[in-house]
């Protein structure tokens, strides 16, 4: 993958004691954001390590967006401060400019310029050479599957391509550091397993990402780190695993036949959460103590009388750690059946 | 494997003069490709054109032999500033995408947006220009210009239309959307081109309005292109004309400049 001018050129001899101070390269400490009454922010601290990626994962409205526009240098924090690549995001913003690419949610290309052209002017714009934005803008092309497309307008791109567009806009000076806002919201499946193959290369290349998320596949899947924000606040902090370890329990997923012995169901299981909704009927219960709890399970619907479709124990997902985390489910569900 | 990538280094005046090139790139682009704003650009003003000679010419007296030597200046600095109102569409586009986003996050002079759309105004608007006194020529336009009258011509169109499009951008910026502006350029240049000499002598008009007709920019620049076209004494025409599109740079092109920094930095 063609970000590997960003490795070569970032990757610049640290000594092993000033390692700390380099290999952070972005530090976001104390970051407050008003509209009016309105508290986006209340007070939010992450820092990126060089070479990994951070998600910031969290439900619509958490403040996602708001953060990356800060870090971004398109909008001014109340409070806090913010460095990237040691430049602050206030006071050198042409240098912080240099060093970053951007994808955000709306794709920032323009529509009746042809692909190729989209690249070369924000090349030429991003201070390369002509040469080097003709050469760089064919290489994206090429990487990003776009060669048959290259020289028609944007216009007439499907959603992927547009996206995939966009981003390799955002690489075509190879930042060291990348903002992804939601770069798959969107797009269909096919689409973003492309992005997320092309974000994995550029991970691998050595590049700093920042992507924001609310699909929680999506971090499981690319980030080495994933910071939960809701509510402006940082709730958890962690990898994958740790996440999943601390916050997640096995659940117990049974599913019958009608809504009637669904209801009976739950009137003998603990603790249990009918989903009514779904065509399945389907009830669902934490466990702690897989044998014990399936067995004792069992045992009550049977003195109940009440036979079951099918039984599945699953594994913690990252998923039931951010609903124990903001108790967002039943809100969201709400909010799409609207 | 990537290849090696060149940065250019230059002060920091040239990059903006570079940037401003490619922005004016961009929108040429645009208008190249946007066909239906294209063949509006050809057709509207030759349908003024041919309606304004064909159904007012037999009825307006205007001490010239045919209407259409009258009329053709009006015409061209009519079209002039309906066509300067396009760069208001073009700057409040950009203003409501996430393209703007992207400029604001690159290392780039962001002014040279503005250059843009404003230097590929000039060029769409002197495409309608040509088209219109080449069609005029057609249907009976007898001009009586030499080459310094016809040069003069051009430079008094294109500081008219930048000084036009100067404004056009200012309302681009403080849209609240597109199709706002659309409405806010259409409401200000039509009384400014009617209340003009551009399509009848002011000698006619109540003492109110002749008063505001005779003083205003769009009579002085058409009254100057029509004796340069025929050979007339001009007066103080041109040099007002120059005042007033300077005049009117001078105060459009640092408050668009203000609005868009105010508009696009933290």
């Amino acid at each position: 993958m063609s970000s590997g001018r960003a490795l070569e050129s970032h990757s610049i001899c640290y000594t092993i004691g000033d390692m700390k101070q380099h290999d952070t390269v972005i530090n976001v400490r104390g970051l407050k954001k008003s509209y009016g009454k309105n508290e986006v922010l209340k007070g939010v601290n992450f820092s990126v390590q060089r070479g990994t990626m951070l998600a910031l994962l969290g439900p619509n409205g958490a403040g996602k967006t708001t953060t990356v526009r800060i870090l971004s240098t398109l909008l001014k924090a109340d409070a806090g401060s913010v460095t990237i690549e040691g430049y602050d995001a206030l006071t050198e913003q042409q240098k912080v400019r240099s060093v970053i690419g951007l994808t955000g949610q709306s794709a920032a290309v323009d529509e009746m310029l042809t692909g190729r052209e989209n690249l070369t002017m924000m090349g030429r714009l991003y201070r390369l050479t002509k040469q080097s934005a003709i050469v760089r803008a064919e290489e994206l092309l090429r990487d990003f599957d776009l060669v048959d497309a290259a020289d028609r307008p944007l216009k007439t791109y499907s959603g992927g391509m547009r996206r995939r567009l966009d981003l390799a806009v955002s690489l075509i000076a190879t930042p060291p550091v990348i903002f992804l806002d939601e770069p798959t919201t969107g797009l269909d499946p096919r689409s973003r397993q492309a992005m997320w193959a092309i974000i994995k290369q550029l991970l691998a290349g050595g590049t700093t990402i920042l992507l924001t998320t609310q699909y929680l596949e999506e971090a499981d899947q690319l980030a080495d780190n994933i910071v939960v924000i809701d509510g402006g606040k940082v709730i958890a902090e962690g990898s994958a695993q740790e996440l999943k370890a601390k916050l997640g329990k096995d659940r117990l997923v049974l599913t019958f036949k009608d809504a009637k012995s669904l209801a009976a169901a739950a009137n003998v299981v603990d603790n249990a959460v009918a989903d009514n909704d779904s065509k399945e009927h389907a009830l669902t219960t934490v466990i702690t103590d897989t044998n014990k709890d399936v067995k004792d399970v069992l045992e009550r619907l049977s003195e109940a009388n009440i036979s079951i479709v099918s039984l599945n124990v699953h594994k913690p997902t990252l998923d039931d750690v951010f609903i124990s985390l903001t108790g967002k489910q039943t809100k969201t569900e709400k909010t799409e059946e609207q | 494997m990537a290849a090696q990538l060149e940065f250019a280094h230059k002060p920091k005046w040239l990059f903006a003069v570079q940037d401003s090139l490619e922005m004016i790139g961009r929108s040429s682009r645009h208008i190249i490709r946007n066909r239906d704003q294209l063949l509006g650009a050809f057709f509207q003003p030759i349908m003024f054109l041919v309606l304004f000679v064909y159904v007012f010419g037999g009825a307006i007296k205007t001490g010239h032999e045919a209407y259409i030597n009258f009329l053709m200046a009006g015409i061209i600095v009519q079209t002039a500033a309906f066509g300067s109102t396009v760069t208001s569409l073009g700057v409040a586009n950009d203003m409501q995408k996430g393209i703007m986003d992207r400029f604001r996050s690159l290392p780039m002079f962001n002014l040279a947006v503005l250059n843009g759309h404003v230097v590929a105004d000039l060029f769409r608007n002197m495409i309608s220009s040509t088209v219109m006194v080449l069609v005029g020529l057609i249907i009976g336009f007898r001009p009586k210009a030499g080459l310094v009258e016809w040069l003069t011509i051009v430079g008094l169109l294109l500081l008219f239309t930048l000084a036009f499009s100067w404004i056009s951008a200012i309302m681009g910026i403080i849209a609240k959307s597109v199709e706002g502006v659309q409405w806010i350029g259409f409401v200000l240049v039509f009384p400014l081109t009617f209340a003009s000499s551009a399509f009848v002598p002011t000698a006619g008009m109540n003492r109110g309005l002749k008063a505001f007709a005779e003083n205003q920019p769009i009579t002085q620049v058409v009254n100057a292109i029509r004796d340069l076209m025929n050979g007339l004494p001009t007066g103080n025409t041109v040099w007002l004309s120059v005042v007033w599109c300077i005049g009117i740079l001078a105060v459009s092109i640092p408050v668009a400049s203000y609005m868009f920094r105010r508009k696009t930095t933290v």
